[in-house]
């Protein structure tokens, strides 16, 4: 199992109220995974040439403002920071390859939730209750948010098991399902120098989306490729800069259901999310078809 | 005449207080605000009319028996899975394996139904007035199955004895699956069946498909080596 949550807003008056219509979204999937929950949340985007980082670390007294200090330092730029829970989110300008490189040599015990112009990326081990309420989801703004909720069948409950996995700049992706071929893909995936944290098969799909995306297809296309090369049973959403996209597999055994209005699309792996959203009534409902890459908002692009 | 309301009371308050039902019950229920719960009206033994305004989920009216079912609103996957007798009406739209393994009764869906509708369907009815998704009747072995719209791919794959009406496109056929005459028997089956699901349509627009049986002993020739 595992549950799968991703909502965009049409009408940007609603930004405000992103984090409460989406929190009992999320909640309302606790059944189909109560084991860690987690969720990507694009907004406050900074301006082309700045990055915004997503840390998190094991002690909640982490000193980030040491590190960012360290960081002001090292590439001579002002940085922002905002703690959140065990996680704080850091705003600078700075090149992103350069500052993973500096994280992972200097800092190894700090997790890069995300890194991009616009996402945040928080998650936890525990029931999505806790992590709504732990990092303060329903006070939070922004334009669209993709969530999961984990049950565990493939690897480990830990944080770095759990959903959304970055995928690249301002990408993410949660997913239902299991892959079957993940072991071979992986180790195609390592020969062309991608680095793994865990035994995780939606790691080793994040990371296929990345090299696919790195020799210059578009997300589409990626997810076409995508169709061809991972084998199992699965829905995927990918959060992108400016929208999200959906894909399930052809035999379509994991579920999916959507819902529009003028306000907003939403996707929930099942109509309990949704019920709860306003003027779901008169809402468009539908089914995604088996093997079609759906996309919203930007992410054609 | 009684009312449930899922925003108060638990489904599983709902089913068993449908599970206590004499079996001369003839009572009217409306349940209200099921806001795509699972399991709604599982296990009714009794001839009762329950009415669920609004949407549900997996499972609803799993195992019926007897009663009347009726769902304004879409559901969720596997409605009326193992039904044994009576009606279940879904006004809207169905998930995948609507109707799964039923033995008996009449399933109608208003809208469309997703994959593996009537999968390994066992003798119920089951009247679709939209389409259905890939895989319906996958190994459906007795029944019939209306389907007014289009059929997904490989409808009827390793089917047994079901007998398949499409008006519609047919995507594909799976394995075993043939298009067959319509004889007169037929035709006045599928017009007594679409008079119990209140469609008005001539029998003749549709197409009859059913299973070739060469898959019903062992051939080796079959065999993916």
């Amino acid at each position: 199992m595992c549950g799968i949550v991703g909502l965009y807003l049409k009408n940007p008056k609603l930004e405000s109220q992103l984090g409460s219509l989406f929190a009992p979204m999320l909640i309302a999937m606790t059944g189909r995974g109560p084991d860690s929950a987690g969720f990507a949340i694009y907004g406050d985007e900074v301006p082309e040439g700045s990055i915004k980082l997503t840390l998190q670390h094991s002690s909640e007294d982490y000193p980030w403002h040491s590190l960012s200090a360290e960081l002001e330092k090292i590439y001579d730029t002002s940085v922002s920071v905002s703690r959140n829970a065990d996680a704080a989110v850091l705003k600078l300008e700075a090149d992103e390859q350069a500052v993973r490189g500096y994280l992972g040599d200097h800092q190894p015990d700090v997790n890069i939730m995300s890194v991009g112009r616009s996402i945040e990326i928080f998650k936890a081990v525990g029931l999505p209750e806790r992590i709504v309420s732990q990092y303060n989801l329903e006070g939070m703004q922004g334009s669209h948010i993709v969530g999961h909720t984990r049950m565990a069948t493939e690897s480990a409950v830990t944080i770095e098991g759990s959903h959304p996995f970055s995928t690249g700049m301002d990408l993410c992706l949660v997913h239902n399902g299991s892959f079957s071929n993940h072991n071979r893909l992986r180790e195609e995936l390592r020969r062309r120098g991608f680095q793994f944290q865990t035994e995780n098969d939606t790691e080793v799909a994040a990371a296929y989306l990345t090299w696919r995306l790195q020799i210059g297809e578009s997300l589409e296309e990626a997810l076409n490729s995508a169709l061809k090369d991972l084998d199992g049973f699965y829905t995927l959403t990918i959060g992108t800069r400016d929208g999200f996209a959906v894909l399930r597999d052809p035999i379509a055994c994991k579920p999916a259901t959507m819902a529009e209005t003028d306000d907003y699309v939403a996707i929930a792996s099942e109509y309990q999310s949704l019920s709860q959203l306003p003027g779901i009534d008169q809402a468009k409902l539908w089914e995604p078809e088996p093997a079609i890459v759906y996309t919203w908002g930007g992410a054609a692009a | 005449m009684r009312t449930y309301d899922l925003a108060d009371k638990s489904v599983r308050d709902l089913n068993q207080a449908l599970h206590d039902l004499p079996q001369d019950a003839n009572d009217e229920i409306t349940v209200l605000n099921p806001n795509g719960l699972h399991a709604v009206a599982c296990g009714i033994d009794a001839p009762v009319d329950v009415t669920i305004v609004g949407h549900t989920g997996y499972y609803s009216a799993g195992m019926h028996k007897l009663g009347r079912v009726i769902i304004e609103g879409n559901v969720g996957v596997g409605v009326a899975e193992n039904m044994m007798s009576g009606e279940v009406h879904v006004k809207g739209n169905a998930s995948q394996a609507a109707g799964a393994t039923a033995h008996g009764g009449l399933l109608v869906i208003d809208g469309d139904a997703s994959a593996r509708c009537g999968i390994s369907l066992k003798g119920a009815d089951i009247v679709v007035k939209g389409s259905v998704g890939h895989m319906s009747c996958f190994m459906a072995q007795a029944g019939r199955v209306v389907i007014c719209g289009d059929a997904g791919e490989a409808l009827g794959d390793s089917l047994y004895e079901v007998r398949i009406y499409v008006k519609g496109e047919v995507k594909s056929l799976g394995a075993d699956c043939i298009e067959k005459d319509m004889r007169e028997e037929h035709i006045i089956e599928l017009q007594a069946l679409l008079e119990r699901a209140d469609v008005e349509d001539d029998p003749r627009n549709f197409k009859r498909y059913g299973s070739a049986r060469q898959l019903y002993n062992f051939i080796v020739d079959n065999a993916v080596l």
